[in-house]
């Protein structure tokens, strides 16, 4: 049993025996973490260090001129920049939240109920998911405008939210509870959908986590939503605004260095709700089923 | 009510709706529309084959380098993608809770970095003057003369598009798969032991991997899909659409050619039908080397 205490899945504490991981996980996570730390740098750099030949990686004197000349790039256009944020922050929170919700509902459904054409809806489901998303932007653009939502919130919202990827991930995840608990819980009485909401929801939070983190990322960073359902200025998202400041700034023309400063000031701006809510939502992902009761 | 809430309709009414309505009409509507021809303007004329006929016979740009390019990139990110995230998943599985937050935030972050992010840092890393960093950096170690135009010249621009996708590829995939490790009961490792298990290898392939078939094989088919649909990197390290002299010409860029450039719709959805059918097949030859029978 010696050879056994050196192996542990989500040990307690440090131990001598994971050093060697730590050779492996530092390096990379230097190449990942490295142009997240270009990004964050960037965005604070002032015109001259932008300019600045040799380029150098990290800041010297941080300034927030990036951030103010994107915000009064806003101005200029007319509709003010916190209307942009307002938006985003309506749309994702509803999109997610439903997502979320609806997801897990129907991977419920798919994984323990019995019905008829269960097989051909998962099959459906798949299939939709492999269909490639720019190839479906006219046609769903004419179905949203048989059913006249054009320039509403709701369509900014309501075409983000069944995840095909989601049911799928977290239909994998039901397959893998036991039913035995649902048997128990059905001679005490209990109805599916309470069997759903106090057994099986609790037991496969990581699950939904990780489908809350993939719906944020995808309503928070939509631009198609903004650019073709909606006309009005006032109900676009911030990652459109971002992405015409990004059309119309950078590289080409007339100043590409300074654009640059303000682009990275943008990314930074979308890049930290989508890690706020990662950080927030990861400590499910990682830790619940550990004390989930299956065990 | 809550109590009596046992129909099928229950769970499903919502999704179905919002799926059936923004997702299967509209993937229906594109199938469709690869049988005609549609210029986005006039209403569609039925064509038959035609769209398909061209693409595989007439189509010298998609047979000579966006189907050789697709390949090229899916067979070598998906693949590498996928294993660097079942092991680095399995890594932080063994590492403390804290160290193991702190490293999976960092080694997500990238694949959070969607749209302009991409363009901002690796165009600005990768740039062809002396102000691009790579470039500036080997200038001054003396291993080139003069700056190298990484992200217009044909011989870079596919490299670097695969370095910078596999920087991105620990995504949801490797989520699910690190979520699927940390639940693996932990008896069963003990109990392997006492049995006469004798190492690592023997835990990851007996142990392990069985264990959490499901998350592998979302993981597989994220890491298919996910590769396949790539599009918007080659375009947005170049700057264009098409990508100097097609060198990182995807599939979703040649639907974008014609789609939204050339408005041939009716092509353009063909093109997306053929990708359709590739993701399909691949998938399901992944599902059966994974040992799903289903």
């Amino acid at each position: 049993m010696a050879k056994f205490s050196g192996m542990k899945i989500n040990p307690k504490k440090f131990h001598r025996s994971q050093i060697k991981f730590y050779f492996i996980l530092i390096p990379m996570a230097i190449f990942m973490g490295l142009p997240i730390m270009f990004i964050v740098s960037h965005a604070f750099k002032p015109l001259n260090e932008l300019f600045a030949f040799p380029p150098r990686f990290f800041v010297r004197v941080p300034t927030l001129q990036n951030f103010r000349d994107l915000i009064s790039l806003a101005a200029d256009s007319g509709v003010p920049f916190s209307r942009y944020v307002f938006n985003s922050l309506i749309v994702t929170t509803t999109g997610v939240f439903l997502s979320m919700l609806f997801t897990s509902l129907a991977a419920y459904g798919l994984s323990k109920l019995h019905f008829r054409g269960k097989k051909l809806l998962f099959e459906i489901n798949t299939l939709a998911l492999m269909f490639v998303p720019i190839a479906v932007t006219i046609p769903r653009y004419i179905t949203i405008a048989r059913l006249g939502l054009i320039d509403s919130y709701l369509v900014l919202i309501l075409p983000l939210i069944a995840l095909p990827v989601g049911l799928f991930l977290v239909k994998q995840f039901i397959d893998q509870t036991p039913n035995e608990l649902i048997e128990s819980a059905k001679i005490d009485g209990a109805s599916e959908m309470q069997i759903f909401l106090k057994i099986i929801f609790p037991i496969i939070l990581p699950a939904v986590a990780t489908v809350g983190i993939l719906s944020f990322q995808l309503i928070w960073n939509d631009v198609i939503g903004s650019t073709l359902y909606v006309n009005d200025e006032s109900m676009k998202t911030l990652a459109f605004y971002f992405a015409t400041v990004a059309q119309t700034m950078p590289g080409q023309a007339a100043n590409p260095v300074a654009g640059q400063g303000i682009l990275a000031a943008a990314s930074l701006i979308m890049f930290v709700p989508n890690i706020i809510m990662f950080i927030f939502l990861q400590n499910k992902v990682m830790n619940t089923m550990a004390h989930s009761g299956i065990k | 009510m809550i109590r009596r809430m046992n129909h099928p309709a229950w769970f499903f009414g919502p999704y179905l709706i919002l799926f059936l309505t923004f997702i299967v009409v509209p993937v229906i509507m594109a199938i469709t529309l690869s049988f005609t021809y549609f210029n986005t303007i006039e209403t569609p004329e039925f064509i038959g084959l035609r769209n398909y006929v061209e693409l595989l016979t007439r189509d010298e740009i998609f047979m000579q380098y966006v189907l050789p390019n697709t390949i090229k990139f899916a067979f070598i990110v998906g693949p590498v993608g996928y294993l660097m995230s079942f092991l680095l998943a399995w890594i932080l599985a063994q590492i403390p809770h804290r160290v193991r937050t702190l490293f999976a935030i960092i080694l997500y972050s990238p694949s959070m970095t969607a749209g302009i992010a991409m363009a901002v840092v690796w165009r600005v890393l990768f740039s062809g003057d002396q102000s691009g960093y790579l470039n500036s950096l080997m200038l001054n170690w003396g291993l080139i003369q003069e700056p190298v135009q990484f992200l217009t010249s044909p011989n870079y621009l596919m490299n670097i598009m695969i370095v910078v996708s596999l920087w991105a590829s620990m995504g949801v995939g490797f989520l699910a798969m690190l979520a699927g490790i940390l639940n693996i009961d932990q008896s069963l490792y003990e109990a392997a032991y006492i049995d006469g298990m004798k190492n690592r290898w023997q835990e990851i392939f007996y142990i392990t991997i069985p264990s959490m078939k499901p998350q592998m094989l979302f993981g597989a088919v994220m890491a298919v899909v996910g590769t396949f649909q790539v599009g918007l990197i080659g375009v947005q390290l170049s700057g264009a659409n098409p990508t100097p002299q097609y060198a990182g010409q995807l599939m979703v860029n040649h639907i974008e050619d014609y789609g939204f450039i050339r408005f041939l719709m009716g092509y353009a959805s063909a093109v997306s039908v053929v990708l359709l059918l590739m993701i399909y097949g691949i998938s399901k030859v992944t599902f059966n080397l994974l040992g799903e029978r289903d």
